[in-house]
């Protein structure tokens, strides 16, 4: 983009680098223009209707007070969730887009989105599903559900806790802008080089700083969980008696920690390739692409494990739960997880097998990938086995984990099919690579976001969800996720390729229609989801539980729904795997006198802070306006540094409040363990 | 079976109650005697041309090289199965496989590819050494 225009002032450039009207593409005349438009009007309307809403209810105090600036580890998980939750709809309405555009682009039509456009709109569907809806998913499951699941009455790093919840949410803004202010990479969701280096304008820039935020926010998340599980469980609650959830959790965590790192440090090189002109990843001047790419995948491939492993446990509370027994194979379970982890560090070549390592490494790359469904299979039959001769009860989180096993299963076995390098030089690039990391993606983390969602809103707002629209959700996505990737598998194994926003063969169409109308089936089982909170919010009274509602296993039903800030009035002391089952059976009484004060951390508005400043700094890095970067850069540090000196970190909860709640709080006698 | 323990245990941000162990006078002598002579050695092997084949200097000069850092870690770091109830040791061997991993795999890796994909080395335009 060339920079200078020879009436702009010189002001203008130091005062807003780069950023100049034309970088507006919504003044645009042309369609895509004209599209941005639209999309920006809905936006601001939207965005006034709420804003205006929480001004008028006056809950800016309360949502401040209460939320942004929380340290509770559950007030944090269902933030994510709720990040989670509108990133998907941002990340889906991308997806419909390409949907739409592939339906109708042949031969003559060329669609509606220019190759540009559209090679925009993959790259953010790319990075927003990953980062900021199943990222954001797992991150808030993790935090609400483990901390109290090992008896714990927050996590071990509160304060950072927040923080990292408001670096993923300014890399998630960060995202949000490039749709209005500039364009987004079109380098695909990992930013390939050369491509990466050679694109001007803010787009790779926007992706790099995006990442970097969330990113932090990632590793931070990590390292507080590990510590959390390590040094925080309730007494008597040793490794091998910990919940699968947590386990996973913790698996998951220590992957964080080893591999966020390399993502951090390949984007940090990339940046300086594109600020500085250094010649780490450029073709020419001793630079190298191809170890781009081999390090973005020493992060990647973890990275899909660190997605479902948390996953695999969310299936492992649900089955016994309600299969009504404990789970099958718990050890085989735990080392099943710790394999996985360890054999997830050694496949990252399979993603580029094509790319001319030669026979021994691709053999070696090719057998550890297959090796790793081994693990992956034990856990299948554990689950399946924890089924036989259960009492299955079909509810709602019950439906997704079996839709789960079905779709997962053939994910599984389509990837042992392009772990054979010889077949991956057929399918790779191919849609039938799409279709099958969709398959695992969809059909592992996103069911499994579902159905920990519907097991464990009851105890996270104290009523359940509906069943109907939970069913109406379910079966939609189960189906239109069939229908909109089987023709994808069809085509990829007849070597149509990915990232095309035009195709001349019309014989393709018909598949393409189809796969469109599974993607609008998938549209409904998101709108049936949405329904479904809408629906249970307003029949919440109808739909109110106590503080176990499915007969659950583990320690957080025995609090109450929602549970107190506290977690538990009294830390638990654990005997057995599967505690509250244990407890139950020995006829726990809840005490009911003789509470202490408890001690815990205080909210603060350091995170918040410091985030907003971050993403300034970012904004200003991506648009080159040095003044801002610095003084934002140098506020961050200030923030900081003035937060370590917030003596004010703690406070007591009273007895007496204490008392009161666990008099009032949510336990209702007949759902603790009557329920069938 | 279950029954309620006294509050306290689960304070958040609570440094923990273990002791952190700080090494005795002893110990640190050993490390600084012991990390002295592996200095010397490679030092001495290197400077007086002691042996006349160049890769045995090199691979005894990295051999002691590991050792020192082995010596850093137990002596000066703490690092035992002891400490943090083998945790600390637990994420040291985890650290371990994972560097191993990545850059022995990496080094691999690239070696292999620049074999096979990169044939012109010496006339590429743009090389700059």
């Amino acid at each position: 983009m060339p920079e200078a225009t020879p009436h702009r002032a010189h002001v203008w450039d130091v005062l807003f680098g780069r950023l100049t009207l034309d970088s507006l593409p919504f003044l645009k005349p042309d369609l895509e223009g004209r599209i941005v438009l639209a999309t920006l009007v809905v936006v601001l309307l939207l965005g006034v209707a709420i804003l205006g809403l929480v001004t008028k209810k006056r809950l800016w105090g309360y949502l401040w007070r209460e939320w942004f600036t929380s340290v509770d580890h559950k007030k944090l998980g269902i933030m994510y969730m709720i990040l989670g939750t509108v990133m998907l709809l941002r990340g889906f309405s991308d997806a419909i887009m390409m949907r739409a555009q592939q339906a109708y682009a042949f031969g003559p039509h060329m669609g509606y989105l220019p190759p540009e456009h559209y090679d925009q709109i993959f790259t953010a569907h790319g990075a927003i599903m990953i980062f900021f809806v199943a990222m954001a998913y797992i991150v808030g499951l993790m935090n609400y559900v483990m901390p109290l699941q090992i008896g714990a009455r927050d996590v071990a790093f509160p304060f950072l806790n927040n923080l990292s919840f408001w670096f993923t949410f300014w890399g998630a803004i960060l995202f949000m802008v490039s749709l209005f202010v500039g364009d987004f990479s079109t380098a695909g969701w990992l930013g390939y080089p050369p491509v990466s280096e050679l694109q001007q304008g803010p787009g790779v820039d926007y992706y790099i700083w995006g990442l970097q935020l969330s990113g932090v926010g990632t590793l931070l998340t990590g390292v507080n969980f590990v510590t959390t599980i390590l040094k925080m469980r309730a007494p008597g609650m040793s490794m091998m008696k910990m919940p699968v959830f947590s386990w996973t959790t913790l698996c998951t965590s220590g992957l964080i920690i080893a591999t966020f790192p390399v993502l951090t440090a390949t984007l940090f090189l990339l940046s300086l390739d594109r600020y500085l002109g250094t010649h780490f990843f450029t073709t020419g001047f001793g630079g190298n692409v191809m170890m781009y790419i081999n390090l973005i995948w020493v992060w990647g491939h973890p990275e899909v494990y660190i997605l479902i492993l948390p996953i695999f446990g969310v299936y492992s509370e649900i089955v016994p739960t309600f299969s009504g027994k404990p789970l099958f194979g718990y050890s085989s379970m735990v080392y099943a997880t710790a394999a996985i982890m360890i054999l997830s560090y050694l496949v990252w070549l399979h993603h580029f097998f094509t790319m001319g390592s030669g026979a021994d490494v691709n053999s070696f790359f090719s057998l550890t990938t297959m090796m790793i469904s081994i693990p992956t299979g034990v856990k299948i039959f554990n689950w399946l086995f924890t089924m036989y001769r259960g009492r299955v009860r079909f509810t709602v989180p019950m439906l997704w984990t079996m839709g789960f096993l079905f779709t997962f299963t053939i994910g599984g076995m389509t990837g042992v099919m392009l772990s054979v390098a010889p077949a991956d030089f057929l399918l790779h690039n191919s849609l039938f690579l799409i279709a099958h990391f969709h398959n695992v993606i969809i059909g592992g983390v996103v069911f499994g976001v579902f159905a920990a969602v519907n097991y464990w809103f009851p105890k996270a707002f104290g009523f359940r969800l509906d069943e109907f629209w939970g069913k109406a959700s379910f079966w939609c996505w189960l189906v239109g996720f069939w229908v909109a990737f089987t023709p994808l598998y069809i085509m990829g194994l007849m070597g149509v390729t990915r990232r095309l926003s035009h195709f001349d063969n019309p014989a393709l169409q018909p598949y393409f229609i189809v796969a469109a109308f599974g993607a609008l089936l998938i549209a409904l089982g998101i709108l049936a989801f949405i329904i479904q909170i809408g629906v249970s919010i307003m029949r919440r009274k109808a739909y109110a539980v106590g503080g176990d509602p499915w007969n659950a296993r583990t320690l957080e039903w025995s609090t109450s729904s929602p549970p107190p800030a506290y977690n538990y009035a009294f830390v638990p002391n654990v005997h057995e795997r599967d505690a509250w089952t244990d407890m139950k059976k020995h006829g726990f009484r809840r005490p009911l006198e003789g509470f202490h004060p408890i001690h815990m951390p205080k909210n603060t508005a350091a995170g918040a802070v410091i985030g907003a400043l971050s993403f300034i700094c970012c904004f200003a890095l991506v648009w080159y306006i040095w003044w801002l970067a610095v003084a934002s850069f140098v506020g961050v540090v200030a923030a900081s540094i003035t937060h370590t000196f917030n003596y004010r970190r703690d406070f007591h909860i009273g007895a007496d409040e204490v008392r009161t709640f666990e008099h009032t709080g949510n336990w209702q006698p007949e759902a603790q363990g009557a329920n069938a | 079976m279950s029954h309620p323990t006294p509050p306290g245990h689960a304070a958040p941000a609570g440094h923990g109650d273990d002791a952190v162990h700080h090494g005795t006078l002893r110990g640190y002598l050993t490390g600084f005697v012991l990390a002295a002579i592996l200095t010397i050695i490679p030092f001495w092997l290197v400077m007086g041309h002691v042996l006349d084949n160049r890769w045995l200097t090199i691979s005894i000069v990295l051999a002691l090289a590991v050792v020192q850092i082995l010596v850093h870690i137990i002596y000066f770091l703490h690092l035992d199965a002891h400490s943090e109830g083998g945790w600390n040791l637990m994420a040291f061997i985890f650290t371990v496989v994972l560097v191993v991993i990545v850059l022995g795999a990496s080094i691999w890796v690239m070696y292999n590819e620049n074999a096979n994909m990169m044939p012109m080395p010496m006339q590429h335009p743009y090389q700059s050494k």
